[in-house]
């Protein structure tokens, strides 16, 4: 059996949320928008999980709207918040460390006419929100910087940035698809107009998220059709998924204690070996993240050569085709690009156990140390 | 557990060579389905649909290994492939030469980088190919001998490899013929079966290397003499690195009779034309020799020598010159024999080794 350290690419489903689900891919099996006694009970389910999201996560029913995942929500949210204040400014605020889905709305709105400012972050991959509220200005409809980051798990000072958007009346978006896995987010908290959320990072099924959209924002729908999701987003919902999304919302956030611990036997173990740094905030970071660069290598024969010895990580960034483009995070803070190449990022999951820390690590030290061996690096020309 | 890659393309060779060598593994041996990603993406609309190497191969060689279950990886090699093999193709072309890239590709990448980063990443200790060649243990030596399908042998691709690599590598395919592979393929269902033949070179877009040499080394190219055998210039031509050895369209040249580039003088940018006999030698010297089973211990011996993919062997009398150069006479004249490419040679059906035709002494 694998070890699976990949919690941040996805996460396996839960019992729990499948039993949920199983009765609405079989007998509940109505359109929630239909009239009839099979449409009301599917409606039902899908009510039930709104409110139970909205619950979670201190908001109101009507302020969810659910989307086939967190991209999909990152596009309504910029996008759709965007277009609909275009009238007043075209100037969108966001930070260099963003997932890809928020990078490339952002890089369509340019190519659309709107200016994007990108803002650097520190070594550890942090926003300095005084670059926020600098960056602002009359004409800024939209500032967009994540909870926490996908790669190398560094925690956004996203109360901070709220406050100044809030004082500056514009919206603020945060994606908070790896955050929601430790700790509710709290919009309110946050003082967060929008939201990005996904099911399968916390348990939940793939296919399904949401955007959590404070009442009263004015928002583009990016797809239409009917009227579903108060016209925010056409389709008919997939009601077996949302259920077993607000399943995942209600399990998640258990036991963040003993995961950093874990996290942190995992991180100190595998810089103790040579060449091997940290990337990210050594505390301000996910409790499941441990994220390193790894000096002499290319982080896609590492987390291959640790795949056939029965332990499931990542490069971190995205790797369709063995892409040689090094992760815009890493380059976002200040990393070196040679260094960039070597990239390994292990998420730990609830599952997870010290037997599993000892065997990653030393799996990795030789696999490191073969593969340092092995390199003989091409003369550049 | 041992463990064998096989390079995965992505073509109906080395899917068929992947799927014999996964069935003829025992439980101790395990197959890894690896595709190289030589270059980066080509820009939309040049998408190489008929080459090896595209991302769109890179589905198809995972699909393949979906349906043989193997593990299957994508192992990034852009940085060396673009300095071993595609800067090496450029500066060959700039040094008036008319580069190999497959068998660079396959000394340096293939049968090195896959080799050694193969071993480390998957603890795999030889690497299999679609390549249609063969292999034979005799007299303590590996030997590289000609695929058993005379049209489709590969080995003078293969020529640069030495018994370390032969010793690390398969040939799945080397006793079977083309018409053969295609047949395994579609009896097993492999969405490859049907894959036409790949025939331009991965990296060059519609067969136009020039823009490539001004993508990576900035030459332009600058219009200067086309001459005959007296120097007497009859035409323009638009930089010397646009033309090859042999030759004969794009020349711009009517003399009444075919005209072929005869030699390409990059220091004075001239390129030398002839009639068709005038562009073939009887000898010619070649350098970077190595030799498949060691050195051979005659400094003169007789090989049949082949200078071109396709192109007949041809009895040749061999006469080395120091380690890494030999001197080849043949017994009929070789048509255009092109610096920069290989000369193979052959003893009856093994290849013994090779080395690249030098330029003509001037």
């Amino acid at each position: 059996m694998a070890i699976y350290l990949d919690h941040a690419a996805t996460t396996p489903l839960r019992a729990e949320v499948l039993e949920a689900m199983l009765p609405y891919l079989t007998e509940h099996h109505g359109n929630p928008s239909s009239i009839h006694a099979s449409g009301r009970r599917a409606r039902q389910g899908l009510d039930e999980a709104r409110e139970t999201i909205a619950a979670r996560i201190g908001a109101k029913p009507r302020e969810i709207v659910f989307t086939s995942g967190g991209t999909e929500a990152d596009n309504l949210a910029v996008k759709g918040v965007a277009w609909a204040a275009s009238g007043r400014g075209r100037h969108i605020v966001t930070s260099s460390v963003e997932h890809k889905a928020v990078m490339n709305a952002c890089a369509i709105l340019e190519r659309q006419g709107f200016e994007v400012t990108y803002l650097p972050v520190d070594r550890q991959g942090r926003v300095d929100p005084t670059d926020v509220a600098d960056a602002i200005r009359t004409t800024t409809v939209l500032v967009s910087v994540m909870a926490a980051n996908n790669e190398v798990g560094t925690i956004q000072p996203v109360a901070e940035i709220g406050a100044i958007c809030r004082e500056r009346k514009v919206a603020f978006h945060t994606d908070a698809v790896q955050a929601a896995a430790f700790g509710a987010p709290a919009p309110d908290a946050w003082q967060a107009t929008l939201v990005s959320l996904s099911a399968h990072k916390l348990g939940g099924p793939k296919g399904i998220g949401a955007l959590y959209i404070r009442q009263g924002t004015a928002l583009l729908a990016q797809q239409h059709g009917g009227a579903q999701e108060r016209q925010r987003r056409a389709g008919t919902e997939d009601v077996a998924a949302a259920v077993g999304f607000a399943r995942s919302m209600e399990l998640a956030g258990a036991e963040p204690g003993r995961t950093a611990t874990l996290r942190d036997r995992l991180i100190a173990g595998l810089t103790g070996l040579t060449g091997v740094t940290l990337t990210g905030h050594p505390s301000d970071r996910l409790p499941n993240s441990a994220s390193v660069v790894v000096e002499g290598i290319e982080g896609g024969d590492l987390v291959a050569a640790m795949d056939l010895e029965g332990i499931e990580g990542s490069t971190g960034s995205a790797c369709t085709t063995g892409s040689v483009e090094p992760s815009h995070v890493l380059l976002a803070m200040g990393i070196d690009e040679e260094l960039a190449h070597g990239s390994l990022r292990l998420t730990l999951g609830g599952e997870s156990t010290d037997v599993d820390i000892d065997r990653t690590i030393a799996v990795a030290s030789s696999a490191i140390e073969r593969l340092r061996a092995a390199r003989v690096m091409v003369e550049t020309a | 557990m041992s463990r064998i890659v096989a390079a995965m393309s992505g073509g109906v060779d080395s899917s068929v060579a992947a799927a014999l060598l996964a069935r003829e593994t025992d439980a101790h041996e395990e197959v890894i389905g690896v595709w190289m990603r030589t270059h980066g993406d080509m820009p939309e609309g040049l998408e190489l649909s008929r080459s090896c190497c595209s991302p769109e191969a890179a589905d198809d060689a995972r699909r393949v290994a979906q349906l043989l279950e193997l593990p299957f990886f994508i192992l990034n090699v852009e940085r060396e492939f673009g300095a071993r093999v595609i800067d090496a193709f450029v500066d060959g072309y700039l040094e008036g030469a008319t580069p190999n890239p497959c068998q660079a590709c396959n000394q340096y990448i293939k049968f090195d980088e896959l080799l050694r980063r193969g071993l480390a990443a998957y603890g795999a200790d030889a690497v299999a190919t679609g390549h249609y060649a063969r292999l034979e243990h005799r007299d303590g030596r590996w030997r590289l001998m000609r695929a058993a399908d005379a049209a489709k042998d590969q080995t003078y691709f293969l020529w640069v490899l030495d018994q370390a690599q032969l010793a690390r590598t398969r040939f799945p395919l080397g006793e079977l013929t083309k018409p053969e592979v295609r047949a395994i393929a579609a009896r097993l269902n492999l969405p490859t079966a049907q894959k036409p033949e790949s025939q331009e070179i991965c990296f060059v877009p519609l067969g136009d290397y020039r823009a490539l040499l001004d993508e990576r080394r900035g030459y332009a190219g600058e219009p200067g003499p086309i001459v005959d055998g007296e120097g007497i210039r009859v035409g323009t031509h638009t930089g010397y690195a646009h033309y090859t050895v042999g030759q004969r369209h794009g020349l711009g040249v009517a003399l009444g009779e075919a005209v072929y580039v005869r030699e390409v003088v990059p220091r004075t940018n001239t390129v030398v034309i002839g009639r068709r006999d005038e562009v073939a030698e009887r000898s010619f010297r070649v350098d970077g020799a190595r030799f498949t089973a060691g050195q051979p211990e005659a400094e003169r011996f007789t090989a049949s020598v082949r200078i071109r993919h396709r192109a007949p062997d041809v009895p040749a009398e061999v006469t080395m010159v120091g380690a890494d150069r030999f001197v080849v006479e043949t017994a009929e004249p070789v048509w255009a024999p092109a610096p920069g490419q290989a000369a193979v040679l052959y003893a009856g059906d093994e290849c013994i080794g090779g080395g690249r035709i030098a330029p003509a002494a001037s």
